[in-house]
């Protein structure tokens, strides 16, 4: 079963005025990350000032969506009940491929198919008055160009 | 060569009431005061000699002022107190507090009690935090989702199975059946019923997770010296080291899957005990679901990382073995009393240092290990007792 969130009645985010931008951006289409400009690290989730140098030279980024699947779960029975309609479902932490991790739902793979180390990409979707980000597989990557190579040719 | 620092005291009474379902009306105060009056009777001590008290969050309906509810509650005027907020490691971590706060002179005896009520429809966690906003609105509500993604990425890491991990949850089970107190006693389950049991989170099945129960369990700590001087109804166990360690809160932000914060704070409370992990004789492990045990016991150092079932493959881990595991069933054959849970590592292990675990005393056991955990492998409190000061 594919997970299908638009329809489901379940806790939406709670917000605050740290977090707002990030959830317009959802809105917006855009996966919004800070980053610190004293420190050069990526932040999420998130703050009002930087975990690792505790900067408040926070800006606001546009990610690139892609990350990797850390691990994930298949939820059978969920913890909360607005989640049963949609079980079993998969839950997956994904590594950005700016650095932070964050957690998510996979869209448009079949449990079963999940795998650590699957290279997926964000996909916004509606679930009552939220846009939130989901994970979905990435495009297989597009058949290799002929010819060349990456390391040097053999003698 | 000269030990590190450590905080030195005394466990001198410990109570712990048997594991049940449902409470039906009563109050977590007055389970505190059950727990409180069976660790007070075991240690022989006056009631007007405890002058601490250590309390954890969440007590029934108390928010805020919690241990000056609890003791006006219990009739008790101490001149410490605090709450220790740490999860499933808040029994283990009071120990140490205790004997700290003896050790500067704030008290001389300190109750430490936890417990819960618990009815048929338990309520919803009242959470407005990050883990709140960025997890459970994906699905990923309670720890089950967190310790699956744990299990998930050993399995995927090192190759375990899991045979390997129901294994340990039936070592569990097999203790538990020596311990009249426990949920699962005379309910005995071998891996292959573990292996059946229903998937929750994959790839966590049912019974590789702790059942929710209502209990309460008190420890009372003393400086060693006063407790070899004090009558008491039994020898006192001695803190001989400590060790602790918050990495976190939500399992998205954990710095590993497959190690955690309990190999510094284990690797410490050796240290200050002087002893090293192949000297222990009990492992007190605080185990909510299978994967947490299996990461402790290599955090332990006991073997290499994903090495925990060629570890225990083959081995004898019940009181009769060279080493024994949670031999009152730990929390997955006991059942886990909320908060309370982590405490009835530390109360199993004075009861085999002292000669007292009825039914299951080991022949000889001189040193424990005990681990406490909070939330999702974030919170993690490691105590060395012995026999011995």
């Amino acid at each position: 079963m594919m997970l299908e969130p638009r329809d489901l009645i379940v806790p939406a985010p709670t917000p605050t005025g740290e977090t707002e931008r990030f959830w317009q951006g959802c809105r917006d289409g855009e996966l919004l990350l800070q980053h610190c400009s004293t420190c050069e690290r990526w932040v999420f989730y998130p703050r009002a000032t930087c975990p690792h140098c505790w900067s408040d030279a926070l800006e606001w980024r546009v990610a690139s969506g892609a990350g990797v699947v850390r691990s994930f779960t298949i939820v059978h029975k969920p913890g909360h009940p607005g989640w049963a309609a949609a079980a079993p479902y998969t839950v997956a932490v994904i590594d950005l491929a700016e650095g932070p991790r964050m957690l998510t739902a996979l869209v448009g793979i079949a449990p079963a198919d999940v795998r650590i180390g699957a290279r997926v990409v964000v996909r916004f979707q509606t679930v009552g008055e939220f846009t939130l980000p989901f994970f979905a597989p990435a495009a297989p990557a597009a058949p290799a160009a002929p010819a060349a190579p990456t390391a040097p040719a053999q003698a | 060569m000269s030990r590190m620092p450590r905080p030195t005291g005394a466990i001198v009474g410990v109570g712990e009431l048997p594991a049940v379902r449902s409470t039906h009306g009563k109050t977590t105060l007055g389970i505190l005061a059950e727990a409180a009056a069976l660790a007070l009777a075991d240690s022989g001590l006056e009631k007007g000699q405890l002058d601490g008290l250590l309390v954890a969050p969440h007590v029934g309906e108390t928010p805020q002022h919690v241990p000056a509810t609890v003791a006006e509650y219990l009739g008790l005027t101490p001149r410490m107190s605090n709450v220790v907020d740490l999860g499933g490691a808040s029994g283990p971590g009071m120990i140490w507090r205790a004997a700290a706060a003896i050790n500067a002179g704030m008290a001389t005896a300190v109750l430490c009690v936890l417990g819960n009520h618990r009815e048929p429809v338990p309520s919803r966690s009242p959470n407005r935090n990050p883990i709140r906003e960025f997890d459970v609105p994906f699905g990923a509500s309670g720890a089950n989702t967190a310790y699956a993604l744990l299990k998930q990425r050993h399995m995927h890491d090192y190759g375990t199975t899991d045979a390997q991990f129901a294994s340990l949850a039936a070592v569990s089970r097999a203790n538990a059946q020596l311990n009249p107190n426990a949920i699962f006693n005379g309910k005995p389950a071998d891996t292959a019923d573990i292996l059946a049991s229903p998937m929750v989170a994959e790839p966590l099945h049912l019974l590789e997770i702790v059942m929710p129960i209502a209990g309460g369990d008190a420890v009372i700590v003393m400086g060693a010296d006063a407790a070899r001087e004090a009558r008491l109804r039994h020898a006192p166990v001695y803190l001989r080291g400590a060790g602790e360690m918050v990495t976190h809160r939500a399992m998205s932000q954990a710095p590993s899957y497959t190690t955690g914060p309990l190999k510094p704070a284990i690797a410490q409370a050796l240290t200050q005990a002087g002893v090293a992990a192949v000297d222990l004789d009990l492992l007190s492990l605080y185990d909510c679901y299978t994967v947490m045990l299996a990461i402790t016991i290599e955090d332990a150092g006991l073997c290499p990382p994903g090495g925990f079932a060629d570890w225990a493959h083959g081995r004898d881990l019940s009181h009769e073995g060279d080493v024994a595991l949670n031999t009152h069933g730990g929390q997955l054959g006991f059942g886990q009393a909320d908060l309370a849970g982590g405490m009835s590592h530390v109360v199993e292990a004075v009861h085999q240092l002292r000669g007292t675990a009825t039914g299951r005393q080991m022949a000889e056991a001189g040193l424990a290990l005990v681990t406490g955990n909070g939330a999702t492998m974030s919170e993690a409190v490691a105590l060395v007792l012995g026999r011995d000061a």
